[in-house]
C-alpha cells in the first residue's frame, strides 16, 4: 500500500514541477540581443558600469583629495595627485585635487571607494564598454580640464 | 483517398520500360536509400534546431539567434564544423571495434526509422511483425554502445557503457509489455493495418484505461531508452565527462549525435503511430463534415505534429526532473513501470474479453 501511495505522491510532484517549468516556457525571455538593443540595454541604475566624477553646471566636483578612496582601494587602482593653491580669502596654501587617476584595468568593480567616500564626490554610472585598442588609454582622468572644488558643499 | 503506392509503383514501371528486372530492385533499393540517408539527416538538423530553441525557452533564454533570421541555419553550421574537425587517433583502442561501434548506432536507429509508416502506403518496407521489428532492431544499438565504451581502452567510457547497457535493457522491458497492450488491442503486427484501425477512435481512447496506462509507461521508458533527459547517466558530463563517447572526436562523435537525435524522433514516432493514430487524421464518429475537413490536412502533417508533442513532452520532463541516480533509476523500473505493465497486460486482458 505504501508502496502505490509512494506512486501517486510522486507523480503529484512530477506534474507540480512540470506547472513550474512550463510558466517559465511561456514567460519573457531574458536575453538581450546586444548590438542591436545597444540604447535600451542594461537600465538598471544600480549596475556599475564606469566610475566618474560627479561635476555641476559650473565645472565643480566635490572631492577634496583626501585620499580615502586611494587608501581603500584593494587593487590599487585609484591615484590621486594633488597640488597647491594659494586662496585668495585666508592668503594660505591649500591642497587641492590635480589628477583623478582611475585605471578601469586593475578595477574589480567592488564599490568600496565610493561607499567610502565621505564627500560622495564618485558614482557609478551604467555605461559598459570599456573595449579599447590601446592600454594606456585604460587610464582616465576623472576629474575634468580647470575644475575646481564646489564652494560650501553646494551643488 | 490520395494513396502513395500509385506513385511509387509509377516510379516502379517507368524504371522497368528501361531497365531489367535485377536493375531495377537495385534501382530502387539505392533510391530507398538515398531517400532515408537524407530525410534522416535533415530531420536531424530540424530536430537539433527545435530541441535547441525549446530548451532554451524553458531557461528562459532566447537559443540560437544569429546564424540567419532566428538562427535557423545555427545546425546547418554546426554540421559544417563537425564534419571539418579531425578524427583523432587514439593509443590503445581495438580499432575495428571502436570503429564498428558508431556504424552498429547509426545503423540501428537507421532501421528503425525506415519503418515508420509516414503516409498512406509511404513507408519503406511494411513488415507484417512491424512492432516485433521495432523492438528487435532498436536494442541492437545496446551492442553499439557497449562496443563503444568497451574498445575506447578509457574507464570512463566503461562506466558509462556499463550504465547504458543496464538501462537499456531494462527499459526494453517495460517498452516491449506496453507495446504488446496495442498488439492485443488491435490483434495485428503489421504497422499499416494497426493505423488504419484508428480510423475513428485513436488506439488510446479505443482501449480506455489500460491503453492510457500503457501510454504513460511506454512515454518513460522510450525517454529511458533515449539516454536523455533526466535518464541520461551513460553520459553524466559531471561525473563521466561524456559517458561512452568520451574518446570520439569529429564526425564519429557526430554520429553518435545525430543518432541520439533520431532516436528520440523514433521513440515519438512509434508512440505517435501506435497510441496517437500514426498518419491518420483525427476523425469524429457522426460529424461528417468535420472528418471531410480533418481529410484535407496532409496525413504527414498529421503524423510530424502528433511526433512534435511527444518529443515536446519529453523535453519537457527533461527539464524538470533532475537526473537520477543509478539505483532510483533501476528501481524505477524493476519496482514500479515492471508490475505495473505487467498487470495492465492482464488488466486489458479483462477489457478485452469483458467491456
Ligand atoms: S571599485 Fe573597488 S577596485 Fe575599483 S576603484 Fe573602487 S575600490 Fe578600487
Ligand atoms: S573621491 Fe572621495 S574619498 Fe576619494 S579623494 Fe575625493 S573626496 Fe576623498
Amino acid at each position: 500500500m505504501n508502496h502505490i501511495k509512494n506512486i501517486v505522491v510522486n507523480i503529484l510532484y512530477l506534474i507540480q514541477g512540470m506547472y513550474v517549468t512550463i510558466l517559465n516556457f511561456f514567460r519573457k525571455k531574458l536575453t538581450e540581443q546586444y548590438p542591436e538593443n545597444r540604447g535600451k540595454v542594461f537600465p538598471y541604475s544600480r549596475f556599475r558600469g564606469t566610475l566618474v566624477m560627479f561635476h555641476n553646471w559650473k565645472n565643480q566636483h566635490r572631492c577634496t583629495a583626501c585620499g580615502i578612496c586611494q587608501l581603500n582601494c584593494p587593487n590599487g587602482t585609484i591615484k590621486i595627485i594633488t597640488k597647491n593653491e594659494l586662496s585668495e580669502i585666508t592668503g594660505s596654501c591649500k591642497r587641492v585635487l590635480d589628477k583623478y587617476i582611475y585605471d578601469v584595468g586593475s578595477c574589480t568593480f567592488c564599490s568600496i571607494c565610493t561607499t567610502n567616500c565621505p564627500q560622495n564626490a564618485i558614482t557609478w554610472e551604467t555605461g559598459f564598454e570599456h573595449a579599447i585598442f590601446n592600454r594606456s588609454r585604460l587610464y582616465k582622468k576623472l576629474n575634468k580640464e580647470n575644475s575646481s572644488l564646489i564652494k560650501n558643499g553646494k551643488i | 483517398m490520395f494513396h502513395f503506392s500509385i506513385v511509387l509503383n509509377c516510379v516502379d514501371k517507368f524504371l522497368h520500360v528501361y531497365f531489367t528486372d535485377s536493375c531495377v530492385l537495385f534501382i530502387d533499393f539505392f533510391l530507398v536509400g538515398i531517400f532515408i540517408l537524407v530525410f534522416y539527416a535533415v530531420l536531424a538538423l530540424v530536430l537539433i534546431y527545435l530541441e535547441r530553441k525549446i530548451c532554451a525557452f524553458f531557461q528562459c533564454r532566447l537559443g540560437p539567434m544569429r546564424v540567419g533570421p532566428f538562427g535557423i541555419f545555427q545546425p546547418v553550421a554546426d554540421m559544417i564544423k563537425i564534419l571539418l574537425k579531425e578524427v583523432i587517433k587514439i593509443n590503445g583502442v581495438d580499432v575495428f571495434l571502436f570503429r564498428l561501434a558508431i556504424y552498429l548506432v547509426i545503423i540501428a536507429s537507421m532501421c528503425t526509422f525506415g519503418a515508420i509508416p509516414f503516409d498512406r502506403g509511404l513507408h519503406v518496407i511494411d513488415f507484417n511483425m512491424g512492432v516485433f521489428y521495432f523492438l528487435s532492431i532498436s536494442s541492437i544499438g545496446v551492442v553499439g554502445i557497449l562496443l563503444a565504451g568497451w574498445a575506447s581502452n578509457n574507464k570512463y567510457t566503461i562506466i558509462g557503457a556499463m550504465r547504458s547497457g543496464a538501462q537499456l535493457i531494462s527499459y526494453e522491458l517495460s517498452c516491449g509489455l506496453s507495446l504488446m497492450i496495442i498488439v492485443i488491442l488491435s490483434g495485428s503486427l503489421k504497422l499499416s493495418v494497426i493505423v488504419e484501425q484508428q480510423f475513428y477512435v485513436w488506439n488510446i481512447f479505443r482501449g480506455g484505461i489500460p491503453t492510457i496506462i500503457a501510454f504513460i509507461v511506454y512515454l518513460i521508458s522510450g525517454h529511458a531508452e533515449t539516454n536523455r533527459g533526466p535518464f541520461d547517466l551513460p553520459e553524466a558530463e559531471s561525473e563521466l565527462t561524456a559517458g561512452y563517447h568520451t574518446e570520439y572526436s569529429g564526425i564519429q562523435f557526430g554520429f553518435f549525435y545525430l543518432a541520439e537525435y533520431l532516436n528520440m524522433f523514433i521513440v515519438a514516432a512509434i508512440a505517435s503511430t501506435l497510441f496517437l493514430g500514426g498518419w491518420m487524421p483525427l476523425h469524429i464518429i457522426g460529424w461528417d463534415l468535420f472528418n471531410e475537413i480533418m481529410d484535407h490536412i496532409p496525413p504527414i502533417i498529421w503524423l510530424f505534429s502528433k511526433i512534435f508533442v511527444c518529443i515536446f513532452l519529453a523535453l519537457w520532463v527533461r527539464w524538470t526532473m533532475p537526473r537520477l541516480r543509478i539505483d532510483q533509476l533501476l528501481k524505477l523500473e524493476w519496482k514500479i513501470l515492471m508490475p505495473i505493465s505487467l498487470v495492465n497486460i492482464l488488466f486489458m486482458f479483462f477489457w478485452m474479453m469483458y467491456l
